[in-house]
Order: C-alpha cells, then structure tokens, then sequence
C-alpha cells in the first residue's frame, strides 16, 4: 500500500484541530452568527469546510505519486 | 384513531415501497457469494456513496440525536465534530482497504486481517468481536422503528407487532437482493430523510418561534447552560468532547459494516470523491436538532427525550405528513438493519464457523451458511429487541469501545511492515479487556476521559511493542509488499481467491 505523503496528512490534521483539539477556543455562545450560537455556526461551518481540505489532500497525494495513485479509476 | 390510519397507511405504504425495491434490485443477477456480500465491487459512485451515507444516518440518529439536544443539549454537537473527520479518515484509509479487497478477494473485515496477517485466528477474533458489537446496533434499530410506529400510529398499534412485520420485510430483501438491495433502498431512503430533515428543521422554529434565530434566542434565555458544554449533564466537558470525536473519528469506519461497504466500490477513486463530499449529506444533522432544541421550549417535560422529534410533528402537523416523517423513520431504520444483518452473517459463516468447524466449505455452501444465519439473527434480535429495552444507548457505546480496538490492526497492517501477528492480537484483547471493564464498571467517561480512547491508547502501546518484540513472518511480509502478491498464489490468498 503506498502511504499518504506528510503534506497531505498534514493538510488533514487541519480539521482535527479545526473541529476537536480547539473546543475551548469555540465553545462560547457569542457572538451569533445567522442567529446561531458560535459554537453551532462553528461546526455547521466546517461541514462545507472539510471537503476543501480532503480536495486539497486529494490533490497532495496525486502530486506525491505522479497518476500512480489513480489507477483503476474509473475515469 | 381516523388520524392514526391515514398515518400508518402513509408510512406502511412507503416501508413497502422501499422493501420492493430492495426486491427488484437483483435484476437478473445470480445471487453468489461475492454479488450478495459485496454487489461484485460493482456499484458506481453514487450508489455507494448512499449507500454509505444510508448507513450513516440511522433511525437512532434521527430519534436519538433530536433526543439528545432536547435533553443533554451541547455534548451532541460532538456528532457534528467527529461526522467530518471520520470523512477524512476515510479518505486515508478506504482507498487502501479497497485495493486490497481487490488484490485478494475480500469480502468482509475478517477477511482483511485473516490475508493482511497470514491468520485464520486473528480473522476469527475480529469476526467475533464484530458481530458481538453489531448485534445492539441492531438491537438500537428496532428498537427505534417500534417507537416510531407506536407514535405514528397514535398508540393503537403497540411495537411488537409493527417490529416483526417491518423486519421480516428486511430479512427478505436481504437474503434475495443482499447488498446490492440495500444500497437501491438507500436511494428512497435518503430522499425522504433530507427531504424531511430540510422541512422540520426549518418549518418547526418558525411556526413556533418565528425562524431559527429567534428560536435560540428563547433557549439561550431559558437554559442559558443547555448550549455550552458541557449541556445540561454533569461531566460531558470538553475533555470528553475531544476525546470522544477523536475515538469516533477513528472508530467510524472499523464498524464491520463500514468497512466493508469500502469493498463495494468500483474504484478506490469513488471513495476519495465520497469522502470529499459526505461532510455536506451531515448537513441533515443540525436540521434535525433544531427540532429537538424546539421542542425543549415546547414541550420541555417529555419522559424520554428519543420522541421528542416525533412528538413536535404529531403535535404541528396534519396526520398524514406524520405518516411520512414516520416512513422516512421506519426507512431509516431497515437500511441499516439490513446491512448489518448481512455483514454480521457473513462474518459468522465465513469467518468464524468455516475456519473452525468446515474449512473445506465452499463458496456456495459459506452463502447458503450466511442466509440462513440471517434468519437466525433476525429472530434473535427480535427476541432482544422485544424482551429486553433499557439502556441500548450503554450497549452501542460498548460496540464502539469494541470495534474502534480494530484500528491499529487496520492502520498498521496497510502502512507498517514492522507490525506482527501476535502484536495485534495482544493489543486488541488488550484494548478490548481494558475498554469493557471500564464501560461495565461505570468508568466510561473516566475522569473526563472516554473509555474508548484510553483503550485505544493501551492497544496502540501493547501493538507496537508486541511487534517490535517478535518476528515478522514471511506471510505477513508478502502481503506488506505492493503489488505482484496476487499471481504467485500464496496459500494465504487462494482460499479467498476463488470469486475475483
């Protein structure tokens, strides 16, 4: 199995921070955002942030193993 | 009770709706081991991304995740925080599990350590350990879709009755369709769910508070502690929140289920794609929870807090959209109860009973084995689900603790050669002896910490020192090596090797 590079491990560590480690920093109620708590804006924010980061791992990887990684596809 | 039929009218017809289509979904496709376990790795992007999403948002969610924002309020914002990262755990690890399936013609996670470690025993462990920890996830299901038909039915129909009927519906599509079935049944399902979600979510704050914004508002008002972590319990703080996302995240896809679902892409590229995109499906998640903070302010005095959604629907809107919410229910609830169902037999025919009692079984004969497990199983949890009713939410925490112990076998077994046999066997007794005593003993959050996590830590540890005390066999180390395994037909492998 080839295994992820570190610049793409480390571009998906960004949302462990993001959404675990950081609680106390977030966890507040203000201010609101669109009427929602912080901490729930916070969160529901990082549902559409995510997949930027996974798109930009994605693309690290790709880097990393020349097409190898893509082998199979079904493109 | 003329509210009740159109109601149950609704949602039974939707329960069968969905049941045909798992039907029809064999086509004409003969029903072997490898179509019925893993639809042949043949299922395109989106089907299998709904059929893992399908997965994902189970009838205990919906009930119990409202539930828990109406009773405990801040600490489910964890399902929030760990839904993502374990998306970005898949995107890590799925690839590589499913290029292995490929490679060597698994089929279920058993499989995986069995060929990955050159182990009938280690498979028979893992397998073990997995349907043990599937059966009260099963057991969570019914339990849920009970509830929903006793509500939905406004009482008149009490749950064993709509529990056995919506289950046999189950059992047979299962053992007529098996996973392909289920992903098809997915589609309807998870129509209904967003569709569902996106209407309540937003439709009940307004109607009683004018939108969601002024609904806080009144909350942050009347529970000003209910928003912040640790909620309105006593010890669910922010150190049980990091360490309880961080367990999930890493646990989410050791679920037997999960992981195989992994086997049934048609490339490693669809999973990367789905793991990109299923952040956005969570985004039902919060809409559900709007209607459980909802509900607090009004009807803040429910004995149990898993009806809390059902009851502002009752309570808003006219009987037959409660018939749909209780469809999309009751769909929700099949779902996974199929594929766990299928996975669990699976594990049992083919990795616990073939190696122990029947090693020369064939294929055929390991399918015919596994369907009538599914029968087996599907009364036995039944008889659960009927017989015994407290505390399933503790039983599921238990099948967490039990299956997220899986992750450094996975982990290191595609990305180490260093690691050993008995490294992961050590480890996963360890993890798991450690994590069972402390959930059974009251210990489970320990400290703040979650019980999980503190297991999980112990059988890194021992994994690691395990292996780096005893030698790596030559099995192991060809099946660490990329590449040409297949073809030189180690004995390992051609046992697994007859259905590719």
């Amino acid at each position: 199995m080839e295994r992820p590079s570190l610049g793409s491990l480390l571009v998906g560590a960004i949302p462990f921070v993001a959404l675990c480690f950081s609680v106390s920093l977030w966890d507040r109620i203000e201010p609101r955002i669109l009427g929602l708590p912080f901490n729930f804006f916070w969160l529901v924010s990082w549902l559409f942030i995510t997949p930027v980061f996974i798109w930009a791992a994605n693309r690290l990887d790709r880097r990393a193993s020349g097409s190898d990684s893509a082998k199979g596809a079904g493109q | 009770m003329n509210q009740a039929v159109v109601a149950l009218a609704i949602l039974s017809a939707i329960a069968i709706v969905g049941a045909v289509i798992g039907f029809l979904a064999r086509f004409h496709r003969k029903m072997d081991l490898e179509q019925w376990t893993v639809a042949g790795r043949g299922l395109g992007g989106v089907l299998v991304w709904l059929l893992m999403a399908g997965e994902i948002f189970t009838v205990y969610t919906f009930l119990g995740c409202s539930g828990w924002a109406y009773s405990k309020g801040a600490p489910i914002y964890y399902i929030l925080g760990y839904g993502p990262l374990a998306c970005v755990v898949a995107f890590f690890i799925l690839p590589s599990i499913w290029e292995a399936g490929q490679k060597h013609g698994l089929q279920t996670q058993a499989d995986f350590f069995k060929v990955r470690y050159g182990s009938n025993k280690l498979g028979a462990l893992v397998a073990l350990i997995g349907v043990v920890c599937l059966i009260p996830y099963l057991q969570i299901q019914l339990a849920g879709l009970g509830l929903v038909v006793e509500v939905a039915s406004f009482g008149a129909i009490p749950r064993t009755p709509a529990i056995i009927v919506a289950f046999t519906l189950v059992a047979g599509f299962v053992l007529v369709s098996g996973v392909r079935g289920v992903a098809w049944v997915s589609v309807l399902k998870d129509i209904l769910l967003i569709v569902a979600a996106g209407f309540l979510g937003f439709a009940v704050p307004r109607i009683y508070f004018g939108g969601i914004g002024p609904m806080f508002t009144a909350l942050i008002h009347a529970r000003p502690d209910h928003l912040v972590l640790p909620g309105s319990t006593p010890n669910l703080g922010h150190t049980w929140y990091i360490t309880t996302v961080l367990l999930m995240a890493l646990a989410f896809y050791m679920w037997p289920h999960y992981f195989a679902a992994a086997f049934t892409a048609r490339s490693g590229d669809d999973l990367r794609r789905n793991a990109m995109l299923m952040p956005l499906y969570i985004v039902a998640m919060p809409l559900v929870l709007f209607v459980g903070f909802t509900a607090l302010l009004v009807t803040p005095h429910l004995g149990n807090g898993d009806l809390s959604l059902l009851t502002m629907v009752q309570k808003t809107f006219p009987a037959w959209f409660l018939g749909v919410i209780g469809g999309a229910g009751v769909l929700t609830a099949m779902v996974p109860s199929a594929i766990q169902l299928l996975t669990g037999a699976t594990l049992y025919a083919k990795n616990l009973y073939k190696p122990i009692f029947a090693p020369s079984m064939t294929d055929e004969q390991v399918a015919r084995l596994a369907k009538v497990i599914v029968l087996i199983l599907t009364v036995g949890a039944l008889l659960l689900a009927i017989f015994t009713s407290p505390s399933l939410v503790s039983l599921l925490l238990l099948g967490v603790i039990g299956v997220s112990q899986f992750f450094p076998g996975v982990v290191l077994g595609l990305y180490s050669k260093r690691v050993t046999t008995p490294g992961v066997f050590s480890g996963i007794v360890t993890g798991i002896s450690i994590g069972v005593f402390m959930a059974l003993t009251g210990r489970d959050p320990y400290h703040g910490w979650n019980a999980g996590l503190i297991a999980l830590t112990f059988n890194f540890t021992v994994t690691v020192i395990v292996s780096l005390l005893t030698k790596v066999s030559v099995a192991e180390r060809e099946t660490t090596l990329p590449a040409h395994l297949r073809a030189d037909g180690t004995t390992l492998n051609k046992a697994l090797s007859a259905t590719e």
